[in-house]
């Protein structure tokens, strides 16, 4: 991993089209912008990783599911 | 394609029907071919099959089921992927998790699945949007909003 150091204000290049500025500094935050173009999606590490865990429940469903389906007869057009 | 599977025993596949995710899923990227079907008449849940993996299978739903003012915003990027030429070709699905207490089933928004219905193409895409979460209690949901 490259490893920078950068103070308020200076910025990195990511390509010739990406560029991340440090906004702000304040006890163990940082505010980062992100210059990119519009193709370009950007998302907190996070939200990857609880998708991840949330698809691997998803994917642990039991083999049988009867009734479910009466769940839903309370909503069932009339 | 006959294609056996965990669930439901030997299946019959249309290969035609067959969705391709050139990503995969979020933590199962090297899964790339499901199938969608219908789990039961009246029943708003389905069953996405893994093709390649035979005990592998999802449950989803439409999010309009429960929220009948859902909307997504694609990112061009997503849009491009998927080669999505209309909104009319596109279908949206939340992923389902049915706990041990199936009335406490969740859809997972944040991260729903979209599928190209005519070039059979699917990405697991992430909203960008505050108002769609990991869980949707999709029972309570409906009754705010169907009940």
């Amino acid at each position: 991993m490259l490893v920078l150091s950068r103070k308020k204000n200076e910025s990195i290049m990511i390509g010739d089209d990406i560029e991340i500025v440090v906004i702000e500094i304040k006890g163990d935050q940082i505010k980062l912008g992100v210059k990119a173009p519009r193709n370009v999606t950007v998302h907190r590490a996070e939200v990857y990783e609880e998708i991840q865990a949330e698809n691997r429940k998803a994917a642990t469903t039991p083999k049988q599911l009867t009734g479910l389906g009466s769940l839903f007869s309370q909503f069932k057009k009339k | 394609m006959k294609l056996n599977t965990s669930r439901f025993g030997e299946i019959e596949v249309n290969e035609e029907e067959i969705i391709t995710f050139s990503d995969g899923l979020f933590g199962f990227e090297d899964i790339k071919k499901y199938i969608i079907f219908q789990m039961e008449d009246d029943n708003p849940l389905m069953w996405m099959q893994s093709i390649e993996e035979g005990s592998l299978a999802f449950i989803l739903i439409r999010p309009f089921e429960f929220n009948p003012n859902y909307s997504l915003q694609l990112s061009d990027n997503d849009v491009e992927e998927l080669g999505l030429t209309s909104p009319d070709d596109s279908d949206i699905f939340g992923i389902v998790v049915v706990p041990e207490d199936p009335s406490k089933m969740t859809a997972n928004l944040q991260g729903p699945v979209v599928i190209n219905r005519v070039l059979k193409k699917g990405k697991q895409v992430i909203s960008t949007s505050p108002k769609h979460k990991l869980k949707h209690f999709i029972l309570d949901e409906m009754k705010s909003n169907l009940g």
